[in-house]
């Protein structure tokens, strides 16, 4: 058995569960590298020999420099991290620049689309995208942070194929896109309470009504 | 315990007796036990007459929160747990997760274990595309076909089973390289199946490929366009049977890809038929490249030098294979502990499965199987 099953304590319904581990936002990678929660066992000559320091560069390419001289600060950051571009953009033009990426600059294949939950940021969600362009074969990624509560402009009309994955954002972190044709749970049942992709939703932990109502059963484990 | 509640259908909304008796629609429910769908997809069919007028994927059903278990397991502790997403293709899954912490650990593999690593997945696409071809005839009728191949996917297992004990979910690979030294006899026992292959291949269309009920049931059936691929995100034999010549390990390589001689076959229609064609050629591409691989396997270490606990510095990292069905990706945060912070699983079947719906409006009710067919999803993959 994990060591962290083991340790992790029951869920329990109006109690939703901290993590002990999550990296800060804006603090340099190595400040959280330095946590070993693995324990002692885990300071070996090998891990000292990786580079500690942040490993992203910044990025230039005319892209960038035509989105910085039409938005300014609102391009937050666009850097390179071993050897993958991205760009972290301000909530409120992001929906506008994904339009240019994907109308202007030919980024036509919407790989994936995804969060990563931050708890205890003042802005707990990451919004990324996964973007390809076929003529170009260039892939990158956009990200964006947005509020506990805040939605974002869906973008099945730029992809339609965002339509399922935007709903699998929904249902794993709640997360509700503005506009989307069809904004139901997609692999969760409809009544299911609860986003179980955000950190504060044990792994073991369930929607205990919904398991007692529809299977009969006292608890799924 | 409480009565249960019936489970609220999307389509018990509004008012679907008006709707039965102004147009004449049917709604009809396939699946989620049917056998040709696959596993447990349910699908909502709108009909008039035998028309479909739309279909609705219900999914979910083999949910099992991958990625949140990921998100609870150390680097190589979840390396197994990625074999049971498309499970007749775990050698792929097994090596887009390891080539991903590869490269957020900033390692490459030996050479020599990137050979195998790619006989191994190739030997996989057969095994998954013969699988495919075998189920996809018994849909439509055909039912020798499926003796066939799975007898000869029977040879793939052995080769798989003698060299890492196990057939179907592999966990062949490790973070760094391989944990297994090819078996005596390894070479011997693929020149020999690849010697073997081009024959069956032949049978197989021989039985099929101008075959008029299989053309009649196959040509023009699920047609979808390149545009409408791009704007799906769909990938992988679909994609390229509709004339987009996009492999990921043409545009993107990976492992030892580059130093392969092969080719990647397209269509034209974007049909059933096309898309059956696409598959065969595939078959025969991958013989090419397991020819190469088997004589031009280097010597050397298996394992690049990767920490006993591992550790990958902060970042982000998003890396992508071809899988046999499409494109497969992994996106994993760290945050520089020994668990990975988030781990997104991009499951082809499941992107690839929202094309369901707009490949077979128009089309006949007995043209949803042969379309669920062709699209080759594996539920597993898709529900993670």
């Amino acid at each position: 058995m994990p060591e962290e099953t083991k340790s992790s304590p029951p869920p329990s319904a109006g109690q939703p569960k901290v993590p002990a581990r999550e990296p800060v936002a804006g603090a340099p990678p190595s400040a959280a590298a330095e946590k070993s929660p693995a324990g002692a066992t885990s300071e070996k000559p090998a891990g000292a020999a990786k580079p500690a320091g942040p490993l992203a560069e910044p990025w230039t390419s005319p892209l960038v420099a035509k989105l910085k001289a039409r938005y300014g600060s609102g391009v937050c950051e666009a850097a390179s991290d071993r050897g993958q571009a991205y760009l972290v953009l301000d909530r409120s033009i992001t929906h506008e620049i994904l339009g240019i990426l994907c109308e202007e600059e030919e980024f036509d294949y919407c790989v994936d689309i995804t969060a990563v939950h931050y708890p205890k940021r003042e802005k707990p969600f990451d919004l990324v995208w996964i973007l390809y362009s076929f003529p170009r074969n260039e892939r990158l990624r956009v990200k964006t942070m947005i509020a506990e509560q805040e939605s974002f402009p869906s973008s099945t009309s730029l992809w339609s194929g965002t339509n399922w994955l935007e709903r699998e954002v929904y249902d794993m972190f709640g997360i509700r896109f503005d506009g989307h044709p069809d904004l139901r749970r997609i692999l969760l049942p409809e009544d299911w309470r609860g986003h179980p992709l955000r950190k504060d939703y044990g792994i073991i932990e369930q929607d205990q009504e919904w398991v007692e109502a529809h299977l009969g059963i006292e608890s799924g484990q | 315990m409480p009565d249960p509640t019936p489970y609220p259908s999307p389509l018990e909304q509004g008012e679907p007796d008006k709707t039965f008796l102004d147009s004449n629609e049917l709604i009809l429910n396939m699946g989620p036990q049917h056998p040709a769908t696959h596993g447990v997809l349910r699908v909502i069919l709108k009909l008039d007459g035998e028309k479909v007028l739309g279909a609705e994927c219900v999914i979910g059903y083999l949910h099992r929160g991958v990625e949140k278990i990921g998100e609870n397991r150390t680097y190589a502790m979840f390396n197994p747990y990625v074999d049971r997403m498309d499970y007749v293709a775990a050698v792929s899954n097994g090596l887009g997760y390891c080539e991903t912490v590869e490269k957020l650990l900033a390692v490459e593999a030996p050479p020599r274990a990137n050979y195998i690593r790619v006989i191994l997945t190739e030997l996989n696409r057969l095994a998954s595309h013969m699988l495919w071809l075998g189920t996809h005839a018994l849909d439509i009728g055909a039912m020798t076909p499926l003796f066939y191949t799975f007898r000869d996917r029977e040879e793939i297992l052995k080769i798989f089973e003698k060299y890492c004990g196990a057939r179907l979910t592999t966990h062949a690979f490790r973070i760094g390289g391989c944990l297994y030294e090819t078996y005596d006899g390894f070479e011997r026992d693929v020149k020999k199946f690849v010697d073997g292959v081009p024959a069956k291949i032949d049978e197989y269309e021989e039985l099929l490929t101008s075959n008029r009920i299989w053309v009649e049931r196959t040509k023009n059936v699920g047609k979808l366009g390149a545009a409408d691929c791009k704007a799906l995100g769909v990938t992988g034999p679909v994609l390229r049977a509709s004339g987009v010549q996009w492999d990921v390990r043409k545009a993107l390589p990976y492992a030892a890809y580059p130093d392969f001689d092969f080719e990647i076959p397209v269509g034209a229609n974007g049909d059933t038929y096309d898309r059956y064609i696409v598959r065969m050629q595939e078959m025969r591409q991958s013989l090419r490249i397991l020819r190469q691989a088997v004589e031009g396997i280097p010597e050397g270490p298996i394992m690049a030098k990767v920490p006993k606990v591992i550790k990958p510095p902060a970042g982000e990292i998003y890396h992508s294979i071809e899988a046999p069905k499409g494109e497969l990706g992994y996106f994993i945060v760290s945050d520089g502990s020994t668990q990975p912070y988030r781990v997104r699983v991009r499951p082809p079947s499941f992107v690839n499965l929202q094309a369901l719906d707009v490949m077979v409006r128009g089309q006949l009710v007995a043209d949803v199987i042969a379309v669920i067919g062709t699209l080759d999803i594996v539920l597993g993959e898709v529900d993670r």
